[in-house]
Parts: C-alpha cells; sequence; structure tokens
C-alpha cells in the first residue's frame, strides 16, 4: 500500500529494497561499534560491573 | 465486529476453548507449550549457575563479558551473563562515555531477530507471561492511553538509561544507573530478592531504595496479573530498543491480505493487543507467533528473510 511506505507509521511497511539496504547498513554499523568498543576496552568496564554485586540493582 | 468485543484476555479465550477445540486453537494450545519450553530453557541457560541461589553470591567468569540479548539482571546469583541495559549504563557512567560495545551488540541482536527475542527469550517476559495465567479478571487498557503509554519505555530509555548516567556522578565519579537504581524490577525480582534471602550482610544494608524498588516490582508483578505483558508494552528500555530495529529484522511476519477473512482472532488473542492486521510489522509486535498459530485460513505468514513485497493491511471489518 504506497500511502503505508513509510518507515515508523503505523503501517511500518516499506520498500523491499530500502529495508535490505538499512538492514545490511545497520550490521554494518554494528560490527564497527563492536571492533571499537573492544579497541577502547569498553569491556573491562563491562566485566568489573558484572562481576561484582550491583548494588543499584538490587535496591541498596 | 468492534475491537471491544473481540479482544478477550488470552488465558479466558483459552478456557472457553479448552473442550470441542478448533483446530486452530489446538494449533494455539501446542504454540504455547513449544514457547514455553523455549522460555523456560533460555531463562535456565541464562541464569544457568544454581550454585549462587544457594550461597548468596553472584557468578564471575569470563562469560560475564558479554551480553545476553535479553532483560536479566546480572546482580541475579544465576546469571552467566551481563544484562545489557545494567552494561550500557555503567559504560555511560565510565570513563568511555559511549557506550561503542554494548550498543554494537544491540544493534546486531535488533537487526537479526527484532523482538522476537522479547517473545521467546526474554525471563523477565517468562514471568510476566505465567502471571498473566493467573484467573483474575482481565483489564483492557483503552486504546488511546494504551498507544500514549507505549512511549513511555522510550522516555524511559532516552532517561533513565542515557542520560542520567552520562550527567550524574557518584562517590566513586561514575554515572548512577538511573535505570537499575529506581525502576528496574526484573533486578529487584531476580538479584535483590534472592541475594537478601541468602545474605544476612545484604539484608542489613537494606534502605529505603529497596523499599521503592519492590514497591515498584509489585505494582508491575501486579500490572503483568491484568494487562498482559505490562512491562514490555510500557517500560522496558530494551523492547524499546530492539522496536527500533525490529522493521529491519531478518525475522518478518505478515498478514497475506487476500487471506484475510478479518475474523479478528489474531488480534484477540495478542498479548500486546495490537490490531495483528495493521500493526504485525511494527515495532510492537514481540513475534511471539501467537496470531500465526490461531489463524484460521494461514494469512499469517513469518520467514527469516521474507523479502517479498508487503501485503497491503485488511481492512476487512
Amino acid at each position: 500500500m504506497p500511502g503505508d511506505n513509510k518507515l515508523f507509521g503505523n503501517g511500518a511497511h516499506m520498500d523491499t529494497k530500502k529495508r535490505r539496504m538499512l538492514r545490511i547498513g545497520f550490521i554494518g554499523i554494528g560490527a564497527v561499534c563492536i571492533c571499537v568498543g573492544i579497541l577502547r576496552g569498553e569491556y573491562t568496564v563491562i566485566l568489573q560491573k558484572a562481576v561484582k554485586i550491583c548494588l543499584e540493582c538490587i535496591g541498596i | 465486529m468492534s475491537r471491544m468485543h473481540r479482544y478477550i484476555g488470552r488465558a479466558s479465550d483459552e478456557r472457553n476453548h479448552q473442550d470441542g477445540a478448533a483446530p486452530n486453537q489446538k494449533h494455539l494450545r501446542r504454540h504455547s507449550s513449544f514457547r514455553l519450553m523455549i522460555q523456560l530453557l533460555a531463562a535456565a541457560f541464562f541464569n544457568g549457575y544454581a550454585a549462587g541461589f544457594l550461597k548468596g553470591k553472584i557468578f564471575t567468569g569470563r562469560t560475564k563479558l558479554f551480553c545476553v540479548p535479553v532483560l536479566n539482571c546480572y546482580a541475579c546469583p544465576g546469571a552467566l551473563g551481563s544484562c545489557p541495559i545494567g552494561a550500557m549504563q555503567a559504560v555511560i557512567g565510565s570513563r568511555h562515555r559511549f557506550p561503542f560495545l554494548v550498543l554494537g551488540t544491540l544493534m546486531l541482536f535488533g537487526v537479526v531477530c527484532g523482538r522476537l527475542l522479547c517473545g521467546f527469550l526474554c525471563p523477565f517476559g517468562l514471568i510476566q507471561d505465567l502471571l498473566y495465567c493467573i484467573p483474575l479478571p482481565k483489564r483492557k487498557v483503552p486504546r488511546k492511553i494504551d498507544k500514549r503509554l507505549r512511549h513511555l519505555k522510550y522516555a524511559i530509555l532516552v532517561i533513565f538509561v542515557l542520560l542520567i548516567p552520562a550527567l550524574t556522578s557518584n562517590a566513586f565519579g561514575t554515572g548512577e544507573p538511573g535505570f537499575c537504581k529506581y525502576i528496574c524490577p526484573a533486578g529487584t525480582l531476580e538479584g535483590g530478592v534472592p541475594l537478601l534471602l541468602a545474605n544476612e550482610n545484604l539484608r542489613q544494608a537494606v534502605g529505603f531504595l529497596f523499599s521503592w524498588k519492590c514497591a515498584v516490582l509489585l505494582a508491575v508483578l501486579i500490572g503483568s496479573m491484568l494487562v498482559s505483558r505490562f512491562f514490555c508494552r510500557y517500560l522496558c528500555p530494551l523492547g524499546a530498543f530492539y522496536a527500533l530495529f525490529h522493521r529491519f529484522a531478518l525475522y518478518q511476519m505478515q498478514v497475506r491480505t487476500e487471506r484475510c477473512i478479518g475474523c479478528g482472532k489474531c488480534d484477540a488473542v495478542c498479548p500486546m493487543a495490537l490490531d495483528v492486521r495493521k500493526e504485525i510489522a511494527g515495532g510492537e509486535c514481540i513475534r511471539c507467533g501467537r496470531c500465526k498459530a490461531i489463524c484460521p485460513t494461514k494469512a499469517i505468514d513469518s520467514d527469516i528473510c521474507a523479502e517479498r513485497e508487503p501485503s497491503a493491511t485488511c481492512e476487512t471489518e
């Protein structure tokens, strides 16, 4: 339905080509983000937080 | 038939059709059992460190380097991986400021699976599904209010997950995890309650914040008994994030207009109370597949990488 070919409307339909391109684009951006995050050493922050009892999470 | 009349609670719908059920009702029951099994397996897998519950200690192995794709608190004694929302707040509140790693991971999860993760793998979704099975009078949130309340989860994502950790600083110089600290009912239920039950030292440290979090948890639990997937619909920031990428996800569902007879059975069983024929491709659908299982004419398709041109939405009322 041409009127529904929009990204964030209720119909949420979009052109198949556009969807495929956006999908590939997001996969690429996601992969780059992961590489940048690893290079910046963000995993150490995550691990340090995750291996201690998170007092905020349990409400202390 | 109006939406109001078509909509009945999922639990009552299943009860009404227990005997002499039509084939599609049998499909729905079979599908529900299958989904429940997947949900239970996923919850057990993400929280596989059973000894933690007995010792009142959390798992400290290297698997916590990785984020799980669902809302599962890393303070849960059994948790083997990190909560993506908690990890995102931790990185934003650290010297790194921008959470490239978590964002990239969630983006990949979102583009590959979308909210299928909410429907099949999320342990807190499972808890809500089980709570909704409790035979209490179910509530239907009026359509207009429901639509507005659904935006709340995006506000929570922006304010509590992104802004509060970025703009605040605690005694250690790190940002406060706003969502974990003030809202997350999964943290209270999966982390707080088991740890406090098993750990005397933590019990002595409890104060107002824990009471506040218990009140939030209680409200969410009661809400989930009355309104299907209450937390997922209105409050979950992870669901909000996945909803942004849901339309590009590899796994898609759509209604085949030519087969739809407009019976409204799909709307009646939708746990997210969607107008399935119009909103199945939208970010609110958790891809639970209940609509597909109940459809008498097999008008709902689901496929990985379905690149067929989208069907028009049905207007057959």
